[in-house]
């Protein structure tokens, strides 16, 4: 997709390759990420999606090409500069990445109490609010490992956005959990973009999220609290093809483009991947 | 074969590499901001309390037996009584810091490299980064800290209690006057001795944590990495510790002897 002029680029990868020893993991990647919109990265496992996010956060650097974030090149930064970049990125993880030796409200504050002078009564009133918005607010002073997987990961999205980052990434944020939680954490992810301005990348290879990430949208409204209700529910076309898929294969781009030339494509692959 | 030898070769170097880049960042972890207090004063705890018992333990059998072994090797020259020179210049001098440093390496630097081998295969690690936190400043330069610092004090413990158990066995087994027990180990030692005896925990306590942690930090390959990763640091470690402490004697007998 091409960057509009007037719409920088939260996220740009150019023509970025990437191996380990003789394995190739990317091969010649671009992409290109607007504010506020979100890109779906699907494919099987070890495709290379996860690396994308890792190379976004400079966890990893590219043999070639150039990683953007905000325009600046995070494969030429050093790990101090990487730290404060970091600021304004977000990660799930996984399998959550909780730190166990902390409460769930240690973990989802662990940035403010760690890096900052915030008063600790207002830390921890960030810290109730963001658990309030993944509906885990009795969860403050709970060990993570009392928490379901549903549960740790939305503690991870909490973790992820308690200090407002503009962008988010998700890795697999709902692999290994049973649909109806997975929709719970997905509607957290629509939540946070379309409700907070967030941009977010989505590695995943759950169709099903995927596709509910790009056909719902959420708004304040009802009646409950004042009108102050969250409604999730399935958005219009032109909100729909906003968010832009990319099917990766052996780390090559394999397709890029809205859901509904996803589900139009003929390319065997992808065929074979959406049935 | 060549082949292997050769991959063999790289990997270690790159292995070296690594340790001492790690090394050169904890340096400038402990000489720059930010510093976690915090985790300092749990990993003093933590290592230093923590690891009380089992080095009192080993300090006090250690004196115990080597009153017990000397005695009867004594008395065929009729020197009995000089039971406690030799106690306090082999505890104090080896025994004490060689004994203590093997007890962390099986306790702490197991427990370093499982820990923090654990955080890099749940990702812990790159989660920590992706908040802006420094997992060498954050984990490591506190390990180290706390390893330099309270390796001396443990060592002196056990140096303390294995004197003790040699002057149990010495007063009750081998009949040896208490008065003429204390006076043996005083005349036994020397200045030297003291400062042989408190310079090398500083450079052990520094190697056993440096490999915990470098071994930690190295981990992959899951659960079954961490365990992998715990038996290679302990056997380095102890390995470490016995070679470091030939050198460091070497050094410390040119330099004050």
């Amino acid at each position: 997709m091409a960057v509009n002029s007037s719409e920088p680029a939260d996220i740009e990868l150019r023509h970025v390759s990437l191996a380990f020893d003789d394995k190739v993991v990317l091969k010649d990647v671009s992409f290109t990420l607007l504010p506020g919109h979100t890109k779906l990265i699907l494919g099987a496992s070890g495709s290379g999606k996860s690396t994308i996010l890792k190379l976004i956060l400079g966890l990893l650097k590219p043999d070639d090409g150039e990683v953007l974030v905000h325009g600046e090149r995070v494969d030429r930064m050093a790990e101090p500069e990487l730290l404060k970049m970091r600021g304004d990125l977000g990660m799930v993880f996984q399998e959550g990445a909780l730190f166990d030796s902390l409460t769930v409200g240690e973990n989802v504050g662990f940035k403010f109490y760690e890096d900052t002078d915030m008063p600790l009564e207002d830390v921890r009133q960030r810290v109730e609010e963001v658990l309030g918005f993944v509906r885990l607010d009795d969860y403050v002073d709970r060990r993570t490992s009392e928490l379901s997987g549903g549960q740790r990961r939305r503690v991870a999205i909490a973790r992820a956005m308690a200090s407002k980052p503009g962008i988010l990434l998700y890795d697999e944020a709902t692999t290994g959990l049973d649909p109806i939680t997975a929709i719970t954490v997905d509607e957290e992810i629509v939540k946070l973009r379309d409700l907070e301005g967030v941009s977010s990348i989505v590695v995943t290879h759950q169709l099903r999220d995927a596709f509910f990430v790009a056909t719902h949208g959420a708004r304040r409204g009802g009646t409950q609290a004042g009108g102050n209700q969250i409604v999730v529910a399935p958005a219009d076309a032109a909100k729909a093809d906003e968010a832009e898929f990319i099917m990766l294969k052996e780390g090559l781009v394999a397709f890029e483009g809205n859901a509904a030339e996803l589900r139009a494509s003929t390319d065997p692959y992808i065929r074979s991947f959406l049935s | 074969m060549l082949e292997f030898v050769d991959k063999g070769l790289k990997t270690a170097v790159q292995e070296v590499q690594d340790y001492v880049r790690l090394q050169i960042a904890v340096a400038r972890g402990i000489f720059s901001r930010p510093f976690y207090m915090h985790d300092l004063i749990e990993q003093l705890d933590q290592i230093g309390i923590g690891s009380l018992t089992v080095v009192v333990l080993a300090g006090f059998f250690t004196g115990a037996v080597l009153a017990l072994q000397t005695g009867i090797t004594l008395d065929q020259f009729g020197a009995r009584p000089f039971v406690g020179r030799l106690v306090s210049a082999s505890m104090v001098k080896e025994l004490g810091p060689v004994l203590t440093g093997l007890m962390l390496a099986g306790r702490v630097g197991s427990g370093i490299a499982a820990e923090l081998g654990s955080m890099v295969v749940t990702d812990q690690i790159n989660a920590l980064r992706a908040l802006g936190t420094d997992p060498i400043r954050k984990l490591v330069v506190p390990r180290v800290l706390a390893g330099i610092m309270m390796t001396p004090v443990l060592t002196i413990i056990a140096d303390s209690l294995g004197i003790l158990g040699g002057w149990i066995i010495a007063v009750f087994q081998l009949r040896v006057a208490s008065s003429l027990y204390w006076t043996s180990v005083t005349e036994g030692l020397y200045l030297q001795d003291a400062w042989m005896g408190l310079i090398k925990p500083f450079v052990l306590g520094l190697a056993i944590v440096t490999i915990g942690c470098h071994v930690g930090m190295r981990t992959s390959g899951g659960t079954q990495g961490v365990g992998r990763s715990t038996t290679q640091a302990v056997v380095a470690a102890s390995v470490a510790v016995i070679a470091v402490d030939l050198f460091v004697t070497q050094l410390l007998i040119d330099l004050l002897y």
